[in-house]
């Protein structure tokens, strides 16, 4: 039994990972209709710029996961104004290209300067021991990293939903035209909104730096596991892609403990198990054009 | 001379055609004369795999970001074959190729339940559970270090000179290239750019397009498969890398530079991007990426329809000109096209 909740629990804590990334996706998706391939860089970036930051200037941790992830989503706003921003009229796979050559290039800047090593990064001093959580013992660090995702997703929601920000952002979404016709500049809030989905990208890789090898390589291999999460959940519902995020955390949490073997691929099972029965993913609404 | 040259490909007439064909059997056949024949041999077999792929991007409209999965599950399904039964390379080759098939069957199936951007992601995801699976399966695919030692076996003919497997290995490459272009220039094929072009109409006219759309799915997967074997029987090995996104990546990126929906352009983009990806791998440069992805965003921000497309957007405007100096009707062409949005009409562009 024990054994069973704490597996739920490494799901959760490696759902949350997936979960943030989701919403970051789902976001930029929902206002500019992109798919960001570079998203999985921009979580590399993260947990390098921690490092780096660490390591060359004495920047500590609880620092950098405020500073990384703004200075990031500034690099994301000047990646949209610079190339994305020419594509977005065109067809959206253009954007999807786009990023490709983006992610090819930041991670191989990388990897030219660190090499495929990975760097090691201390976990945060307050943070370094275990709580007991009644059933068992578990690593504080990780209750924190499930703790903080939890609150950022519920405050990306409240954002979204409560505030006038997010009803333009969600009018924008929904109808473009007719949010436009209502008075409100759409454009103005596209490149914020892409920065925005960068810092959350940004901020789980400055969270992901202490319990996960900072590679260059550790974007491109989560991304790919994020993108069968959102066709899962439905790219274009944010609860969706968030929940749907968690989920497949637990589910591979729980591959792992009862079939080892199936757990890097139940993923792209279940993905395949929801294109047969909902295509259009858990959450998602069916696309208007099949 | 070459005024006259471009007059007569412009308007099109069959001896030029005639012509061009020839020159590219031409460079084919000599192409180990001027390039490092391992190198040739990677050219023919990227440029096959770019034009599987654009058989599902430039004529039917499918980003397949996972074409990786075919290519490299080939490889290793040659390579077990040509290690473990000592059969002449081309059953391997051919092995691989039904395996690629075989796979693509029920990825097509799932993948072409969705469209346009979630196709990409879709195959994509396909391709990555490939990669795991291929990276655990240790037995089978010798895990990181790939399968090692592919022999290159061919009763009676010593190929272990790579100038000498180039003319062993092209033939199947260009039976390839062949196919493709019969599968283009095809009543089938001419239902493809309908369901590109219009699925909504396609499917109004009785056409069933999700079983075309699967059907060239499987196609294209048999091509790219081909050209994964031969691959991996041209190097002796298959590896990982065979299987990995950047390698579907890659195949996207030579199809878009040589132009989509065009076919020849993939060999263009082919022999542009292997050499370049030589030159820099030989000049010890770490950041191969840093390159290829710069390239990839300059080639989709400025130059979409690829070297064979402004090409021939170039030819069409010459041709237009000279029809118009003959009064002659207006003549029937292919146009380069860029993606469109599912169930967008594509207007060509005049």
């Amino acid at each position: 039994m024990s054994d069973f909740v704490q597996q739920c629990f490494n799901g959760l804590v490696s759902g949350s990972f997936y979960a943030l990334l989701a919403l970051g996706l789902a976001v930029i998706f929902g206002m500019l209709g992109v798919v960001n391939f570079a998203h999985g860089s921009f979580y590399m970036l993260g947990a390098f710029s921690a490092y780096i930051g660490l390591e060359s200037f004495g920047v500590p941790f609880w620092v950098a996961l405020v500073a990384v992830p703004l200075l990031l989503g500034i690099l994301g706003m000047v990646i949209e104004r610079l190339l994305i921003h020419r594509l977005v009229d065109l067809d959206p796979l253009y954007n999807f290209l786009l990023t490709f050559g983006v992610a090819l290039v930041l991670q191989d800047l990388m990897k030219r300067t660190y090499g495929v090593q990975s760097q090691p990064y201390p976990v945060p001093g307050g943070l370094a021991g275990q709580v007991n959580l009644g059933l068992f013992r578990y690593p504080a660090y990780q209750v924190f990293v499930l703790a903080i995702s939890v609150s950022v997703c519920v405050g990306v929601w409240v954002l979204l939903t409560r505030t006038r920000v997010g009803m333009i952002v969600r009018g924008a979404t929904e109808r473009r035209d007719l949010t436009r016709a209502l008075g409100v500049n759409v454009g103005l809030w596209v490149t914020p909104v892409f920065g925005f989905g960068t810092a959350l990208a940004a901020f789980s890789g400055v969270l992901a730096a202490p319990m996960r090898a900072v590679n260059p390589l550790m974007g491109a291999d989560l991304i790919l596991v994020v993108f069968a999460v959102v066709v899962i959940g439905g790219l274009g519902s944010i609860v969706g892609s968030v929940l749907a995020g968690f989920t497949i955390g637990m589910l591979q949490a729980l591959g792992n403990l009862y079939v080892p073997a199936l757990s890097q691929t139940l993923v792209f099972i279940v993905m395949a198990v929801i294109l047969l029965w909902r295509p259009a993913g858990l959450f998602g609404r069916e696309e208007a054009r099949a | 001379m070459i005024r006259w040259l471009l007059t007569r490909i412009a308007t099109g007439s069959p001896w030029a055609r005639y012509g061009l064909l020839l020159a590219g059997l031409l460079l084919a056949g000599s192409l180990p004369w001027f390039v490092y024949p391992p190198v040739a041999m990677d050219i023919a077999c990227w440029a096959l795999f770019a034009m599987s792929l654009d058989l599902l991007l430039g004529y039917t409209g499918l980003l397949s970001f996972g074409h990786a999965a075919f290519w490299g599950g080939s490889a290793y399904v040659t390579g077990v074959v040509a290690i473990r039964s000592g059969l002449p390379f081309p059953v391997a080759v051919l092995a691989g190729t039904a395996a690629a098939m075989l796979l693509a069957v029920p990825i097509g199936y799932l993948a072409t339940r969705r469209t346009g951007i979630y196709f990409a992601m879709v195959t994509l995801a396909f391709a990555q559970m490939l990669y795991f699976v291929a990276n655990q399966w240790r037995d089978l695919t010798g895990g990181e270090n790939g399968l090692q030692g592919v022999p290159r076996f061919l009763p009676g003919v010593d190929l272990s000179d790579p100038f000498y497997f180039y003319y062993a290995g092209l033939p199947m490459v260009l039976a390839g290239i062949w196919v493709a272009w019969r599968i283009v220039h095809s009543p089938f094929g001419h239902v493809l750019v309908a369901v590109r072009d219009n699925p909504a109409r396609a499917r109004a006219l009785g056409y069933p397009v999700v079983r075309y759309k699967v059907t060239v799915f499987v196609l294209s997967a048999g091509l790219a498969g081909l050209a994964g074997g031969v691959f991996a029987i041209s190097h002796g090995f298959a590896s990982l890398e065979d299987v990995y996104w950047t390698t579907s990546g890659q195949v996207v990126m030579i199809s878009i530079l040589g132009g989509i929906g065009t076919l020849w352009g993939s060999v263009l983009g082919a022999i542009l991007v292997v050499r370049l990806q030589d030159a820099l791998a030989m000049s010890g440069f770490d950041g191969i990426g840093i390159v290829t992805g710069s390239i990839f965003v300059a080639v989709i921000l400025l130059f979409r329809h690829g070297l064979w497309g402004t090409t021939r957007d170039l030819l069409a405007s010459a041709r237009t000109r000279l029809d118009a100096g003959r009064l002659a009707g207006s003549p029937h062409t292919e146009r380069p096209h860029e993606l469109a949005a599912d169930g967008q009409v594509v207007q060509p562009q005049r």
